[in-house]
């Protein structure tokens, strides 16, 4: 899946997070917490693996999480991604 | 048509919906104890979020969070252009029971019951264990309630929504005034589910922090002999299951009545007899439930919790 | 014969080492302004001049005010421009208030603390290492006095804020614009320190009775316009929550009580502040009714919940160490049955009686919990301080039922853990664990255990909650420290419990 424009999903409220995607030459992720301290590395292997999943090999993806479990990020992520290629879910290879 | 079982096997008080697009609810509300959770797609969530509520929803329904809970998914409406991309995105992620809005008759509950098998075989789950909970929300679902709760063995409970019901209606619904508007449906969606055999529920009560108006509705569809109500707060768990629970002298009684029963089968009488009168099958059985009642409300006969 | 009027044989051998009368002084009556200055001095600067404070001394301050504590940094001002460096500060608890703090630790007025507990941005500064030349010393409430008594804080001038006081010193938290209600940590700095100032709003009529901080123990008085702010020092009543998930973790709190063995008339309880605890208390206002309970006394922390209690008749008596709101402050001005207790009498084991020794059954709250039902409430779980010692570990070790309350999960982090960060009450005296996602009761307990089973209250395990906090959020990283110790924790009886190593960055 390929990045075309740039898409936003998620809130900054507490327990969510909110991704933000860009089309860029080559894969670069950013994660804010604030629970980096205790769920920053685990969070970063989530939005990595997430992203694997979908086929996203290039890109700008930025996540601001606010203490959001594991499959509100997946689903934040998943959310800006198909924003941003503009595609419909594959339900099964999410 | 597969034999149905009873809505006897589970509690079914409490439904608490829980916007689809509310990250932190759907992390948290497993805690309050309703009898079902429902992740709605539907009226809570803006078009603009239709497609990431879908997402957060799928990925809940597969999360360890919500194993082993039972959740319902409402649905947006069959003629809305969510309808399809909903079905998808919950079946596939296995989801318990789907709960369609704006029923108006059972052709569109047959519709549902085969989409779901379409949907259960591409994805692998086991045919026919997606159930469906109709919400009747107009003039038609109330006249068709019937036929609407028999239209298929998927059906596991019909519910009346009172907003639309009342503007199709031609009058308010106001929770606070008299709610004589309401009867007729309510009698309708309760006949309905007593012959199909399946749970009912009667509509929301916005204002949550007028307990006493709450209490007052919840008496007079327990009352009525509704199964539960549909809930917008977790605060209102709590007073509709104390509302719902049978008194301790009920209990005690039931334990009697099942005793008794029990009692005639051992000895080989046909006739049940307690305190010098008749107790036949209907009442046995009320019996049965009153005591499951009892146990998921906590009540004991003698201390004990509440 | 000699003396005064010639009428003492001072050669007698009866009067050998007795001093004859001199002639009457003159009347402390005649001059009213000498008679105010004894005590009334004009600025702050000359109370600590007076005081004969200097380098390396302890100076002491209660937290009464809370977040609305506008003294310490007053008087650290004034010590730095005189020039007076290298201090203990020593108050009974800092707050997020106190951010300023840090920078007279960096120039050197300050370069000791001892404290129940820290906030915002100085504990963040201090758990970070590199700030303070000693580490901390967190001690909880009655090892603060059972500190003084020993000898061990010891303070050169104790600087206690009140809202009014006589020209002789008498004070109460009841008059004035900045009532705080109870002074239970001040009595301990009134009766330890070298020197007593009492910093007060305004100077009002003597008698200010009832007096509370005492004549006889007060030494100097400095008049400043403000000594706490109000607004953040009691706002009302403290509401009771109406968050759903801590009604729940109430309900079930109040479930245990009743059922834990010592729901009995006549006894005694600590429910404490925040969250779930007013809801406890009222709650179990309904439960007390029901079963015809009534409690012989609460203790703490009161808040106007508990007074509330106390005014229908079902709780006999309030012992108040810290009012935590204006309802329980001036319940104080009202009712005979709610009195002052110091924090020596509170919870000291220095004391020759401590209130928690005769307690029944106390709530308490937790950051974090581990296996063997160890309580932190000091450090995060991001390791930097952010709360306090305070009264808990002291009614742990004297209640006979100890229940703590918190939620499983805060926003993604587990309460439970394997081992806490930093061990503030050990799990030997916690009894019961109450959290929304269960109850379980510490193995030590079974006639607990059995009790709560037989009222029909769900129990599970400690392991078992932390099996699903796990399986809910994924497992936490432990936090990476330095080798730096920034503070030391001290049982109530002195001892050393466990250290606080600095967070690394």
């Amino acid at each position: 899946m390929r990045i075309e424009v740039d898409a936003v999903a998620g809130t900054l409220e507490s327990s969510d997070a909110l991704v933000r995607v860009s089309p860029a030459e080559e894969l670069r992720i950013e994660v804010t917490s604030t629970v980096e301290a205790q769920f920053g590395a685990e969070i970063r292997r989530t939005v990595a693996e997430q992203l694997d999943r979908l086929g996203v090999t290039e890109g700008l993806i930025s996540v601001q999480d606010k203490g959001a479990l594991d499959f509100v990020i997946r689903a934040r992520v998943q959310g800006a991604v198909l924003r941003g290629a503009q595609a419909r879910p594959d339900w099964r290879k999410l | 048509m597969k034999a149905k079982k009873s809505p006897a096997e589970r509690p079914s008080r409490s439904m608490l919906f829980v916007p689809g697009s509310n990250a932190a609810w759907l992390s948290t509300v497993q805690v309050y104890g309703a009898d079902y959770v429902m992740f709605d797609l539907e009226d809570s969530v803006s078009v603009r979020e239709k497609d990431t509520a879908r997402l957060l929803v799928h990925e809940a329904l597969k999360s360890p969070v919500w194993a082993g809970v039972p959740v319902v998914v409402r649905v947006n409406a069959i003629n809305t252009p969510f309808f399809r991309d909903d079905l998808e995105a919950v079946v596939s992620a296995g989801v318990a029971i789907v709960r369609l809005p704006m029923v108006t008759d059972a052709q569109m509950i047959r519709h549902l019951d085969a989409e779901l098998g379409v949907l259960e075989g591409k994805y692998g789950s086991v045919p026919g264990t997606t159930r469906i909970l109709a919400a009747v929300e107009s003039a038609s679902g109330v006249v068709n309630a019937v036929a609407i709760a028999t239209a298929s063995p998927r059906m596991m409970g019909i519910a009346l929504a009172a907003y639309d019901y009342a503007m199709d209606m031609h009058t308010t619904h106001d929770a606070a005034a008299d709610e004589s508007q309401l009867f007729f449906a309510r009698c309708a969606i309760l006949h309905a589910a007593r012959v199909a055999k399946i749970h009912c529920y009667d509509v929301i009560y916005a204002d949550v922090n007028d307990t006493e108006g709450f209490l007052r509705e919840v008496a007079v569809i327990k009352k009525l002999g509704f199964d539960g109500k549909s809930l917008v707060n977790p605060r209102q768990i709590e007073p509709l299951h104390n509302a719902f629970a049978p008194t301790p002298e009920e209990v005690e009684r039931a334990h009697r009545v099942v005793a008794a029963a029990a009692e005639a089968e051992k000895v080989g009488m046909g006739v049940v007899a307690l305190d010098g009168k008749m107790i036949d099958a209907p009442i046995i059985a009320a019996a049965h439930r009153t005591i499951r009642l009892a146990q998921v409300s906590g009540v004991q006969v003698a201390g004990g919790v509440r | 014969m000699s003396g005064w009027q010639g009428r003492v044989p001072t050669d007698a051998v009866e009067l050998a080492g007795l001093v004859p009368f001199a002639g009457p002084a003159p009347s402390t009556q005649a001059d009213k302004d000498a008679r105010r200055a004894r005590k009334v001095v004009g600025s702050l600067t000359e109370a600590i001049s007076r005081s004969g404070l200097g380098d390396g001394d302890t100076i002491s301050f209660h937290h009464h005010f809370r977040e609305g504590d506008l003294l310490i940094l007053q008087v650290l001002a004034e010590v730095e421009a005189l020039g007076i460096r290298g201090l203990t500060l020593a108050s009974s608890s800092l707050n997020a208030c106190h951010g300023d703090v840090v920078g007279y630790i960096e120039r050197g007025v300050v370069s000791r603390i001892y404290t129940s507990g820290m906030r915002g941005t100085l504990a963040a500064r201090i758990s970070r290492g590199g700030l303070l030349p000693h580490p901390v010393q967190v001690h909880s409430h009655g090892g603060r006095a059972a500190l003084m008594a020993s000898g061990e804080l010891r303070p050169k001038v104790a600087f206690l804020g009140v809202s009014a006081c006589d020209e002789f010193g008498n004070a109460n938290g009841t008059s004035g614009a900045s009532r705080c209600g109870s002074l239970g940590y001040a009595l301990v700095d009134a009766m330890f320190a070298e020197t007593v100032v009492l910093v007060t709003e305004q100077v009002v009529a003597f008698p200010n009775t009832p007096a509370v901080i005492r004549q006889n123990r007060v030494d100097l008085i400095v008049v400043v316009e403000r000594v706490g702010d109000p607004s953040r020092i009691n706002v009302g009543a403290t509401r009771t929550t109406t968050n759903p998930r801590d009604l729940l973790i109430a309900r079930r709190a109040t479930d245990v009580v009743e059922h834990g063995g010592f729901f009995v008339d006549g006894f005694s309880i600590q429910t404490g502040s925040g969250g779930a605890a007013t809801a406890v208390t009222d709650y179990l206002g309904e439960r007390m009714e029901r079963r015809g309970v009534k409690a012989g006394w609460a203790l703490g922390g009161i808040t106007g919940s508990m007074v509330a209690l106390h005014e229908r008749g079902l709780v006999g008596r309030l012992l108040d160490v810290q009012s935590f709101d204006l309802v329980a402050a001036s319940s104080l001005e009202r009712n005979p049955g709610h009195t002052i207790v110091s924090a020596s009498e509170y919870a000291s084991p220095a004391a020759k009686a401590a209130c928690v020794d005769e307690l029944d059954v106390v709530i308490l709250s937790a950051l974090e919990i581990d296996l063997d039902y160890n309580v932190n409430v000091l450090t995060g779980s991001d390791g930097l301080m952010m709360g306090a010692s305070g009264g808990h570990c002291d009614t742990a070790a004297g209640a006979k039922l100890v229940v703590v309350v918190a939620p499983l999960i805060r926003t993604r982090i587990p309460t439970i853990v394997e081992r806490v960060t930093t061990l503030i009450t050990p799990g030997s005296n916690v009894d019961v664990l109450v959290t929304d996602y269960g109850v379980c009761v510490n193995p030590r307990r079974p006639a607990v255990a059995e009790r709560l089973a037989a009222a029909g209250i769900k129990v599970t395990t400690i392991e078992a909650l932390f099996a699903r906090a796990l399986e809910i959020c994924g497992r936490p990283r432990a936090v990476e420290t330095t080798d730096e110790i920034v503070g030391v924790v001290r049982y109530r009886d002195g001892s050393v419990i466990d250290v606080v190593r600095a967070v690394a960055s």
